[in-house]
């Protein structure tokens, strides 16, 4: 085991742990659970095999409906042995790349914790179930991107992740709950049963569109492309399980998933169709140009998400049977691609495609397994890869809508990734003499392990290919379609147009391959000339976010007690005023009513006095109007009936005008500061005034429930013994109320003593 | 006469708003006080109005002899007066030792719990 190493010498993306070299005795206790939880699926192979399917339930929150179901049929028995399995290798390969990091336990729990969610998600059997795993490794993974959290760049890509797949999951969340609503269950095989139904439901394009939305961030597929080579600040052992085979592919499994009930219709066939098309072209020419060896094979990774997104638009059996097959191929292969990366960074001191080169004789095993998956991934005969890229030509040619243009995006990206096998995993290895920073060794055994096996189970299954045909694919394209199917896998198809295809393939990508420097300079000039990238945008969209954000806050926080007033007052005005105009509440009087002198009288005077309040210069003026309006409401309480209201009030406004004036005693005048222009408030002023006067009119204009007057006025005597009701009311039917008003007196009384009390302590030294 | 008082809580609601709108604190208590009266007239008014006849009962019936005022919202709004009232009178006081502390009654130099941004002018 290489301990001896300097830390400096350690790949980069190790973080700053300290080397202090710890006993890992039990170190491969943790790649016990993974290797148990392959072990149980694999056992239940032959049960999905023969067709059948393993269903638990428990009820979780029976009075919505949901449960906690788990389903185990092909597809997800597919790819939750592709995460235990991998799990495994990854787990124990962490082991050692990252040994005496002084946060490897902490790096273990993510891991094994991002397992458990990921299995949750592929085999939950309810929309909300599959939702929380969906999220929890959306959460998981926040955490292992950004595991080098003193790395700025690192915590920024995990941020980005997190918002741009969060975001996705919300929209998915929407997805869901409509899903649910229209088939009645949130059941997936009971949703899934009703396709028909949910495709001629007027919701059906909203659900589509929310749904793909989580997807499509989940898998990077272009727009949302850019987080996924971000996400390569994680350490290597992370990339090569979340970024490759796992965690992307969740929008992958979702897209499976959802194909009996939501595929066959126009808007699914051509939205698949053209997303998985575009990634795959943009992310294979991108992957072309990057000389950082786990950069290329991180947009090698959009590619083939764009590839298995395309393939999952077609009906066409043969077409989700190359999905699936190359779902497999590409998740062992890529699994230790970047593994055999992080070995070369961990034992030659680098993964610069430009420093490194004929390392094979330093390195043979990890070489050998390197040459495997490359020739895996070029689709080169005997190689699983190569059924996978022929079932590929053949699904492509047999989709009814649009052979031409998926065949042509299949052939452009699969010769550019033959390309790209080429310059990962073989010129490191071969050519000229060894170069590297560092004098090359090769990895011990937990190191190759992975690489060797995921390589070796390459090669395994494309000379076996019905090792998993019938076990795997098959039950997998049928849980996909919804229907019986018959897959079978081989080499040797005959002399046929995906042979030629493939011939076609393999020019092609040689001549990429041989001309690639030349290329790479030509796109790096045409990256220069592009006016922002994908990345760049988001950045943009997130200052832009930020500052719209500062600028809301200045506007509506400002600290100005006025302008909180202006919004709250101009809030009000257009709610009620908005609700008056939609409802058509507004009554207007049909005719002027007949009223006495004394009356009219009243009313001026409380209007004169309110208007002279308002626009007063003097402190005097304005606490004279003010005791004039209130006299004027106790006239008019006199006026009608209310002669116990009266007599409070003029009591009331006596105090009023007593007490103001004598705080007054004490106080500046009112002119102070500068004049301002008061235009604004005027309107506002008059508008919310002319609001609440319509809203009244409203009130006044309908009929008036006197029903619980009439019970006061028949109980007053009856039960309370009293002859004045409006006093019954207040001390005896509703008697408490009246003593909570009591206290609000005794609480202000008590407020304001206080308040006094501290301005005098603090006046005595 | 619920119409022309209708229009008349419009207009208290206006001057209120208008004051309260501005910058001295005083002017924004005169706001308050009227703002409470028009409440209470709002309240009142709902309860539609029934000229000179008090909600009593007449000594010797069990009932009010025909209609009478509304006595529920003179009861609410008999409350609401009180309520006013010490609101009006804390805010007084507050508005007092608000004074003594800062030495200014304009609310745009009442910066303290949320002072001014120093990076750009506030408006």
């Amino acid at each position: 085991m290489n301990e001896s190493a300097a830390p400096e010498d350690r790949p980069a993306d190790r973080g700053p742990g300290e080397a202090a070299a710890r006993p890992a005795g039990a170190g491969w206790l943790p790649a016990l659970l993974p290797a148990a939880l392959a072990a149980a699926f694999a056992a239940a192979l032959p049960t999905i095999a023969g067709g059948g399917t393993i269903r638990l339930a428990a009820d979780w929150v029976p009075s919505l409906g949901i449960s906690f179901s788990l389903l185990l049929d092909g597809l997800s028995l597919t790819f939750a042995l592709l995460i235990s399995g991998i799990g495994f290798f990854v787990t124990l390969y962490a082991r050692t790349y990252l040994a005496g990091h002084a946060h490897l336990g902490r790096f273990t729990l993510y891991l094994l914790a991002f397992m458990v969610a990921m299995l949750g998600l592929v085999l939950a059997d309810n929309l909300i179930t599959l939702f929380v795993f969906w999220e929890l490794t959306t959460l998981t993974s926040y955490f292992l991107i950004g595991f080098n959290h003193a790395s700025a760049a690192s915590r920024r890509s995990a941020l980005q992740a997190l918002l741009l797949t969060g975001a996705g999951g919300l929209a998915l969340l929407a997805g869901m709950i409509l899903l649910g609503g229209v088939a009645g269950s949130f059941e997936l095989s009971e949703i899934l049963a009703r396709g028909d139904l949910i495709r001629d439901h007027d919701l059906y394009l909203p659900i589509l569109v929310l749904v793909l939305l989580g997807a499509f961030t989940k898998s990077a597929q272009v727009p949302f492309h850019f987080w996924l080579p971000n996400a390569m600040a994680a350490p290597t052992p992370v990339s090569a399980y979340l970024h490759s085979a796992t965690m992307v592919k969740a929008g992958i499994y979702l897209l499976a998933r959802m194909h009996p009930a939501l595929s066959g219709t126009d808007a699914w066939i051509w939205s698949l169709t053209l997303f998985g098309a575009v990634t795959a072209l943009v992310a294979s020419v991108i992957a072309l140009r990057q000389t950082d060896l786990k950069l290329a094979l991180a947009y090698t990774t959009v590619m083939a998400l764009g590839t298995l997104t395309m393939f999952l638009g077609a009906e066409a059996t043969v077409a989700v049977a190359a999905a699936m097959t190359f779902l497999v191929v590409h998740s062992l292969y890529k699994a230790s691609l970047f593994l055999i990366v992080g070995i070369l960074d961990h034992q030659a001191g680098s993964r610069d495609a430009e420093r490194l080169g004929g390392l094979a004789r330093a390195m043979p095993i990890t070489a050998a397994a390197a040459a495997a998956a490359a020739l895996s991934m070029a689709g080169f005969p005997p190689f699983l890869g190569f059924i996978g890229k022929e079932l590929k030509y053949e699904g492509a040619l047999a989709i009814a809508s649009e052979p031409a243009v998926v065949a042509t995006a299949a052939v452009l990206a699969n010769a550019l990734m033959v390309a790209v096998a080429g310059i990962v995993a073989l010129r490191p290895f071969h050519g000229g003499r060894p170069r590297a920073p560092r004098t090359p060794r090769e990895a011990p055994v937990t190191l190759w392990i992975g690489p060797v096996v995921l390589a070796g189970l390459g090669l395994l299954f494309g000379l076996a290919p019905a090792l998993i045909a019938d076990s795997l694919i098959q039950p997998a394209v049928t849980a996909i379609l919804g229907r019986p199917e018959t897959v079978k896998l081989a080499l040797w198809h005959g002399i046929n147009l995906p042979l030629a295809l493939s011939l076609l393939t393999f020019a092609l990508g040689l001549a990429v391959y041989v001309g690639h420097e030349r290329l790479r300079r030509g796109l790096i000039r045409l990256e220069a000339g592009l006016p922002a990238t994908a990345d760049q945008v988001w950045d943009r969209l997130l200052d832009g976010l930020k500052a719209l954000a500062a600028a809301q806050t200045r506007l509506l926080q400002s600290g100005l007690l006025r302008r909180y007033m202006f919004i709250t007052f101009a809030s009000v005005a257009v709610a009620v005023g908005v609700t008056l105009a939609a409802t058509g509440a507004v009554r207007l009087p049909a005719a002027w009513p007949e009223l006495l002198f004394k009356h009219w009288a009243s009313v001026a005077l409380i209007a004169a006095g309110a208007v002279m309040t308002a626009l007063s210069k003097t402190r005097l003026a304005a606490i004279c109007a003010l005791g004039v309006v209130g006299v004027g409401v106790a006239l008019l309480f006199v006026m009608f009936g209310a002669p116990d209201l009266a007599i409070t009030q003029l009591l009331v406004e006596t105090l009023v005008v007593v007490l103001v004036g004598v705080v007054m005693l004490r106080l500046p005048s009112l002119e102070q500061g500068a004049r301002r222009r008061r235009g604004a408030d005027i309107v506002l002023s008059v508008a919310v005034g002319a609001v609440v006067a319509l809203t009244l009119l409203a009130v006044v204009g309908a009929p008036l429930d006197r029903a619980v007057t009439d019970y006061f006025e028949t109980a007053s005597v009856a039960q309370a013994f009293g002859r004045n009701i409006v006093n019954v009311i207040l001390v005896d039917f509703r008697a408490l109320d009246t003593f909570g008003e009591v206290a609000v007196v005794a609480v202000a009384a008590i407020g304001a003593y206080a308040l006094i009390r501290g301005t005098r302590r603090k006046e005595r030294p | 006469m619920e119409t022309v008082l209708a229009l008349l809580v419009g207009v208290l609601v206006a001057a209120a708003v208008y004051l309260m709108l501005a910058r001295n604190v005083l002017r924004f208590l005169f706001g308050l006080v009227l703002l409470g009266n028009a409440a209470n007239l709002t309240i009142f008014i709902a309860g539609r109005l029934t000229p000179e006849l008090p909600p009593l009962v007449p000594e010797g019936l069990a009932a009010p002899a025909g209609q009478v005022a509304n006595a529920l919202p003179q009861a609410l709004v008999l409350t609401a007066i009180v309520i006013g009232f010490g609101l009006l009178a804390f805010t007084l006081v507050l508005v007092y030792r608000g004074y003594q502390t800062l030495g200014t009654l304009d609310s745009d130099a009442m910066r303290v719990a949320e002072p001014a941004d120093t990076t750009d002018g506030t408006p």
